[in-house]
């Protein structure tokens, strides 16, 4: 069975959780205690990611860390239709692949304010918070756009890819660095669409959406 | 009357001792800074391993001034200082020297929200079938019984006792659902603790515990502490489960407004089960706290 190291308050370990609660792949999760064991640094750990990093996956003797590098994999061997990694379209891989690396921006500024107000982590918070407002209003901007266009995520498609997925954890946790999504309509309405995808499961600091007053189409 | 709510907290707070850092996280030689009550706390070791903190401020974040030191013990895995005149000891759990229980910092989260709405929350058996749901709590079984709430006149804490509730999964060790019977305890304005029936041992109670830490009026360390009988689970496990019951509630307390608790009566609107809640909030009043709260007749 695929294994996922994983700690239930990681951003970073919500990603692969939720796609593959979306993909419905069968999987344990192996927790590795992030705080305060510190256990992710730990020599034992360290044999399976030499960085101390969470999360990481196993499957059938393959291991792979990273988020957005599992996330790809998890797409690329689960999804039959291939829509979640769509490497039948490059123009679209390639814009899936520049929203994986505005995730990475995201990560490092929101998801790194929210370590400091939970943890205690000593970044520098204002200028954490200030990095995120100016990405999530390049990241509402470009929704808007999107919805103007019929279009529901955030690469040009039908359906979702692992480009929602990689953003989902850090825009949705985002209120507890001290982040406000106030002024972000755009995105509000695309983390609610996110929310009612089948499969989807939420992690503490994701407050539910309430439901719709008619089946979705 | 009328008077605007206090910005400095008074000697109710002030002269009382707070948790600064989980004991196991300080190292010889290491210095950890802190907040406490809007001030720069710094949290080390002395040559004898016991914590020891003191005040930066101003020029004492210069390393080479002398700092002012501040009282500083070490109970139930924290350290712990004030900034006043504290009492020779601090409340007891006589609980935790039983030599087969297992005493553990379980978890800590910064939560925007105050001291006395944290404790208040933790006094509330109503929120568990739906913040909790399936671990503390489960609908359609919601209803809290009614129960006893009174001063012990003796040590002037406040007791919530014979209180049940149906719980699916009480504890790490649980492997099924029980009526828990819990008593609660607050032995400190900004620090609460429930007794629960054990799940490994009918005879006596698991304790766990909140200690808040107040970095400012709004904003909040929760640190779990519990002590607890169970040969079952590993540290991880127990902490494990605890980090899962704080997470659920850190949402809804940054959710609640005012941040600050209210003390005046008749302010927000209460209910039966509510009173442990609107004990604690006139004990509060009637020890001065000033800190957290919107004191009776303050405008807000």
């Amino acid at each position: 069975m695929l294994r996922l190291y994983d700690y239930l308050l990681s951003a970073n370990c919500y990603k692969p959780r939720l796609l593959l609660s979306m993909l419905d792949v069968p999987h344990d999760l192996v927790p590795v205690e992030f705080y305060p064991g510190r256990e992710h640094e730990s020599a034992a750990f360290r044999k399976i990611n030499p960085l101390g990093h969470i999360p990481v996956i196993e499957d059938d003797g393959f291991i792979l860390r990273d988020a957005h590098a599992i996330l790809v994999y998890l797409a690329g061997e689960y999804d039959p239709a291939r829509t979640w990694y769509p490497t039948a379209d490059p123009r679209l891989l390639g814009g899936v692949a520049s929203w994986l690396q505005f995730a990475e921006g995201t990560a490092d500024t929101a998801s790194a304010a929210r370590l400091c107000v939970n943890f205690g982590y000593e970044f520098d918070l204002e200028a954490c918070v200030a990095g995120a407002h100016r990405l999530f209003r390049v990241l509402d901007e470009h929704l808007w756009f999107r919805e103007q266009e019929g279009l529901d995520w955030v690469a040009p498609a039908a359906a979702p890819t692992v480009a929602d997925i990689a953003l989902f954890p850090d825009v949705a946790l985002s209120e507890e660095g001290g982040i406000s999504r106030e002024d972000y309509p755009s995105l509000r309405r695309w983390t609610e669409r996110v929310q009612r995808l089948p499969g989807f499961i939420d992690m503490p600091g994701v407050l539910p959406v309430a439901p719709l007053p008619y089946p979705p189409t | 009357m009328n008077a605007s709510v206090p910005q400095e907290p008074g000697a109710a707070i002030l002269d009382l001792w707070h948790p600064v850092a989980i004991r196991e996280d300080l190292r010889a030689g290491e210095t950890t800074r802190t907040r406490l009550l809007d001030r720069d706390v710094a949290v080390g070791l002395d040559d004898d391993g016991s914590p020891t903190a003191w005040l930066l401020t101003g020029a004492q974040h210069d390393a080479a001034a002398t700092p002012r030191l501040l009282p500083t013990i070490a109970a139930y895995e924290f350290a712990w200082t004030s900034l006043g005149t504290p009492p020779e000891e601090i409340f007891k759990i006589p609980e935790c020297d039983e030599p087969d229980r297992r005493n553990l910092a379980t978890f800590s989260v910064g939560v925007h929200v105050s001291a006395p709405r944290a404790v208040e929350n933790f006094l509330d058996l109503g929120h568990f079938p739906y913040v909790h749901a399936g671990i503390l709590g489960q609908a359609p079984r919601t209803e809290v019984a009614d129960y006893r709430v009174e001063v012990d006149p003796e040590t002037n804490e406040l007791w919530a006792r014979d209180c049940e509730f149906f719980q699916p999964q009480a504890a790490a060790a649980s492997t099924d659902g029980q009526m828990s019977q819990y008593t609660y305890r607050v032995p400190h304005p900004y620090c609460v603790m429930l007794y629960k029936s054990c799940p490994t041992d009918e005879s006596r109670f698991d304790v766990i515990a909140l200690f808040c830490q107040a970095l400012s009026a709004d904003r909040v360390l929760f640190h779990t502490f519990m002590s607890v009988i169970d040969e079952v689970s590993s540290d991880a496990q127990i902490r494990a489960f605890q980090t899962l019951v704080s997470a659920q509630d850190k949402p809804i307390l940054e959710n609640q407004t005012p941040r600050l608790l209210p003390l005046e009566v008749g302010d927000e609107t209460s209910v039966r089960s509510d009173r442990a809640s609107v004990a604690y909030r006139r004990w509060l009043g009637d020890l001065g706290v000033d800190y957290g709260v919107i004191p009776r007749g303050a405008h807000r």
